[in-house]
């Protein structure tokens, strides 16, 4: 059980919830987080935005009746966490870019205050269907920043500049991205999102089919190699 | 310190906690998060002679109270679990339940005759799983289907043999009686009740498979009932399942008539939860004075 410190609004359905405590967690790892006692039954898994000394937030859209509830959460409520679980993102190298869609920017600020010491280039693409949201956050790290509103944020990408690419987003987007990839030395590493029980390997209800076989995606995700993928 | 020791027929079991089949895989993944030696035994995901990918589409659906699942026994195969998962789960200090499932009563008797040759405590025969189409739960929605299939899994296994009902059965009483005349050793239920969902914007059923089968609190009363019921007619021991959330549940399907229990659905909301189960009990026994489980198995 661990404490909320704030539970920000940042648009009409979006929201950013910073909780007190040392909480570990690799980039692009999650936790199962639950903001109330036994009902909605599953916890609800929510990837990595940030680690700081004292603590760790993540960031979230409300859906349905689990998210509801978490934005009604205020400073000092409880919560209960769950993790880390997932394997996370690769440590990338030389030149790498992050590309975010919607919600998935929220695994990519922890990535990128995680790498933008270490590789030569940290580029940031961040896609957004309404407004733009926490893009100065982002941009503290990046070489250089690309930002859409209610366009492709892949017009503007071209992967061949890259040894990396680490995306996370709606799916459509995740598989231009992969066809991009012809001959080129790129790797493309995605990271997939599917309703999940467990969130560590058991249940097997967020297993899909991958190019080697049955994959779990809590436990063995959520990140992939893009090429590993079926896209739909 | 209370001794939550009981005996399931012929096999002990350290304490009545098991967990349910295909809620906690071949146990690897929770024992990174806590000592599964400690449980009373584990019921393994369930297998099937050969390997299946599972069903396709939306696995899961949360409910009120409950949640729906259509997993539809993804597994390795019978033969992978023996080469990858016996190993790991003999060196545990718990009873071990292989937890068998199949579309033909062939495939059943193959997998059984298969497992008996493994150091595997119990066989669970799972003729209630409501998510494979071609088979599962028909063979244990009809008492003399179910009767047939036990009749002939008994000819071909010594071990202690429990057979998993359905609570989707015609009669479950019948059928838990014809399981006890045909040898079967246990009884356990309940496997997940048969549902619904349905998702209005694409006018389309959430599940690919149409029906999935509902777990969780939601279900407690139903299958509580249905342990009591069975418990009345059948003089073979009960491992009594069906949203079970805490300890407090765990002594509510005892009472009813269990004389082991299995922790499914509540596994996902809290992987220690098996473990705060068997500390609950040992705390209520501690203050009831209770020196044997036996005193209150069955008292309703």
């Amino acid at each position: 059980m661990a404490k909320i410190i704030c539970n920000e609004k940042l648009s009409e359905d979006m929201f950013l919830i910073t909780i007190e405590g040392d909480f570990p967690g690799e980039m692009g790892q999650f936790y199962m987080i639950r903001g109330w006692e036994d009902y909605p039954l599953l916890s609800r898994p929510l990837s990595i935005h940030e680690i700081n000394d004292g603590s760790i937030s993540f960031i979230y859209k409300v859906l349905g009746e689990g998210t509801l509830r978490l934005s009604k959460l205020q400073k000092d409520d409880n919560i209960t966490l769950h993790g880390p679980y997932g394997n996370g993102f690769p440590k990338a190298e030389g030149r790498v870019a992050l590309v975010g869609g919607g919600m998935g920017i929220a695994p990519l600020l922890y990535t990128a205050k995680k790498l933008h010491k270490t590789v030569d280039i940290l580029d940031i693409y961040m896609g957004f269907r309404d407004e733009a949201l926490l893009v100065d956050k982002y941009k503290q790290y990046a070489d250089e920043s690309y930002i859409s509103i209610g366009s492709n944020i892949t017009d503007q990408l071209d992967i061949s500049k890259y040894d990396y690419i680490l995306t996370c987003g709606p799916e459509p987007m995740i598989k231009r991205i992969v066809e991009m990839k012809e001959d080129n030395h790129t790797k493309i590493y995605v990271s997939m999102e599917k309703h999940m029980a467990c969130g560590i390997g058991a249940c097997l209800v967020c297993s899909c089919e991958s190019k080697n076989g049955m994959t779990r995606v809590c436990k063995d995700g959520p990140v992939y190699l893009g090429e590993e993928i079926f896209y739909e | 310190m209370s001794n939550t020791k009981v005996n399931f027929g012929s096999v002990e079991f350290k304490n009545p906690v098991i967990t349910a089949s295909g809620t906690f895989g071949f146990g690897r993944e929770y024992n990174e998060i806590f000592d599964i030696s400690s449980l009373g035994g584990i019921s393994t995901k369930g297998l099937t002679l050969n390997k299946r990918k599972g069903n396709k589409g939306m696995r899961v659906w949360e409910t009120p109270s409950g949640m729906m699942n259509s997993v539809g026994l993804e597994n390795p195969g019978v033969e992978d679990f023996i080469n990858k998962e016996v190993p790991f789960l003999q060196d545990l200090n718990t009873n071990i339940i292989a937890n068998i499932g199949g579309s033909t009563l062939d495939e059943y008797i193959e997998a059984v005759e298969r497992i008996s040759k493994e150091k595997v405590d119990m066989i669970e025969l799972n003729i209630s799983c409501p998510n494979v189409k071609e088979g599962g739960m028909a063979f244990g929605i009809k008492t003399d289907t179910a009767r047939n299939i036990v009749r002939e899994i008994r000819k071909v296994t010594n071990l202690p043999l429990i057979i998993k009902l359905s609570p989707n059965a015609e009669d479950i009483v019948a059928i838990a009686k014809a399981c006890e005349e045909e040898g079967a050793d246990g009884i356990s239920l309940v496997n997940t009740f048969k549902g619904l969902a349905i998702d209005i914007d694409k006018r389309r059923p959430v599940f690919d498979n149409v029906y999935a089968g509902l777990s969780g609190p939601a279900i407690k009363p139903m299958a509580l009932r249905m342990v009591n019921e069975v418990y009345k007619q059948v003089s073979i021991p009960i491992m009594g399942m069906g949203g079970i959330m805490n300890w407090k549940d765990a002594i509510e399907f005892m009472m009813a008539g269990s004389t082991c229990i299995q922790v499914g659905t509540a596994n996902f909301i809290n992987p220690k939860v098996s473990l705060e189960i068997v500390k609950g009990i040992e705390n209520f026994m501690d203050r009831e004075n209770i020196k044997s489980l036996e005193e209150i198995i069955g008292i309703i």
